[in-house]
């Protein structure tokens, strides 16, 4: 009995790290930009090219940041998601229109839909470097004061804005 | 005539399959290499298991004209790579910095190597005490009886 006591503490020891492992998402890299002011950016905006936003236009709301281009596929799958969410009324959307082209990230909403606030246009995609962004789609939560509250990467669903991202937007509304 | 031909179309396919990466021209010797050390360097965040030098994912371009522009402007390589990590975080680096949250990374291949040796070690240990000889007499008697019995029954 003793001779198989230590081949099954290292076979439980090497199951468990694997377990943990299984769980983990290698693709969800930590945001080094939570708890710290989000980057300054001054963009044209998608609908009106001669107009500018910023993400100093937002102060003293809670607001989302939706980055997002026509040619994502992943950007469709949580678009319906994005569209139920604002239509809450409860928290306005940012887009940050990535490397996309105008007329096709213009044809895209008309097709599906319209959730944003207003888009920014990332056509090089340098805003996107300095928002640390590695692939679309990424929902960023800022607070009141400009501050990076959450990233979430990958398409949002109906668990993560349930879950996680509206309770943040009510508490950090709560806090002001 | 085919094999002319053959080797037009070598000609005219052959370049194309290196213009995936892009040409940059350095001002001297010195920022290429800074360059060329970057890419190796920085990790592709796309394709995660590729540095910056050998992928070819979208951000990892965008990523190499960013460092070639920072290179160009006469930017240190701790200044690109300071940039790099503020906005990518550590992970962006091959070689993540010896810090409290990367410790287990540093320090773990030499524990589980400790703990291999030191199993290995026990192990021969104990074969080598299986086999000592034996000083007991009787023990030596029966095993000479048998040996004899053994040679008497070959013969």
């Amino acid at each position: 009995m003793k001779k198989y006591a230590l081949p099954l503490i290292v076979f439980l020891v090497i199951a468990g790290f694997l377990a943990i492992g299984l769980r983990l998402d290698p693709r969800e890299v930590p945001s080094p930009f939570i708890g710290k002011p989000a980057p300054p950016f001054t963009l044209p905006q998608l609908h009106k090219p001669d107009a500018t936003i910023s993400p100093a236009d937002m102060t003293g709301q809670v607001w989302l940041l939706n980055v997002w281009a026509s040619w994502c596929v992943s950007c469709r799958a949580e678009h319906e998601v994005v569209t139920r969410l604002a239509a809450t009324g409860e928290v306005p959307i940012v887009g940050l229109n990535y490397k996309d082209e105008r007329d096709a990230a213009l044809g895209w909403l008309r097709r599906l839909g319209d959730p944003y606030e207003a888009s920014a246009v990332d056509a090089k995609g340098d805003v996107g470097i300095d928002w640390g962004v590695y692939g679309v789609p990424e929902t960023f939560v800022i607070d009141q004061r400009g501050i990076v509250q959450h990233k979430h990467i990958g398409p949002i669903t109906d668990k993560s804005v349930n879950e996680t991202i509206m309770p943040l937007v009510r508490r950090l509304k709560g806090a002001s | 005539m085919t094999r002319a031909w053959l080797l037009a179309l070598l000609l005219a396919v052959g370049p194309s399959a290196y213009a995936v990466i892009e040409t940059y021209t350095f001002d001297t010797p010195e920022q290429e290499r800074t360059y060329k050390h970057l890419i190796d360097e920085l990790r592709c965040l796309v394709c995660q298991n590729q540095n910056l030098a050998d992928s070819n994912a979208e951000l990892a371009q965008d990523l190499r004209r960013k460092t070639y522009e920072m290179v160009k402007a006469g930017r240190s390589s701790q200044e690109i790579v300071d940039y790099m990590v503020q906005r990518y975080g550590d992970f962006v680096l091959y070689r993540p910095p010896l810090k409290g949250t990367t410790m287990a990374l540093w320090v773990g291949p030499f524990l589980i190597l400790a703990v291999g040796v030191t199993v290995l070690i026990r192990v021969i240990a104990r074969r080598r005490s299986d086999t000592t000889e034996t000083d007991d007499a009787a023990e030596l008697a029966r095993v000479e009886r048998l040996l004899a019995a053994d040679k008497d029954r070959k013969a």
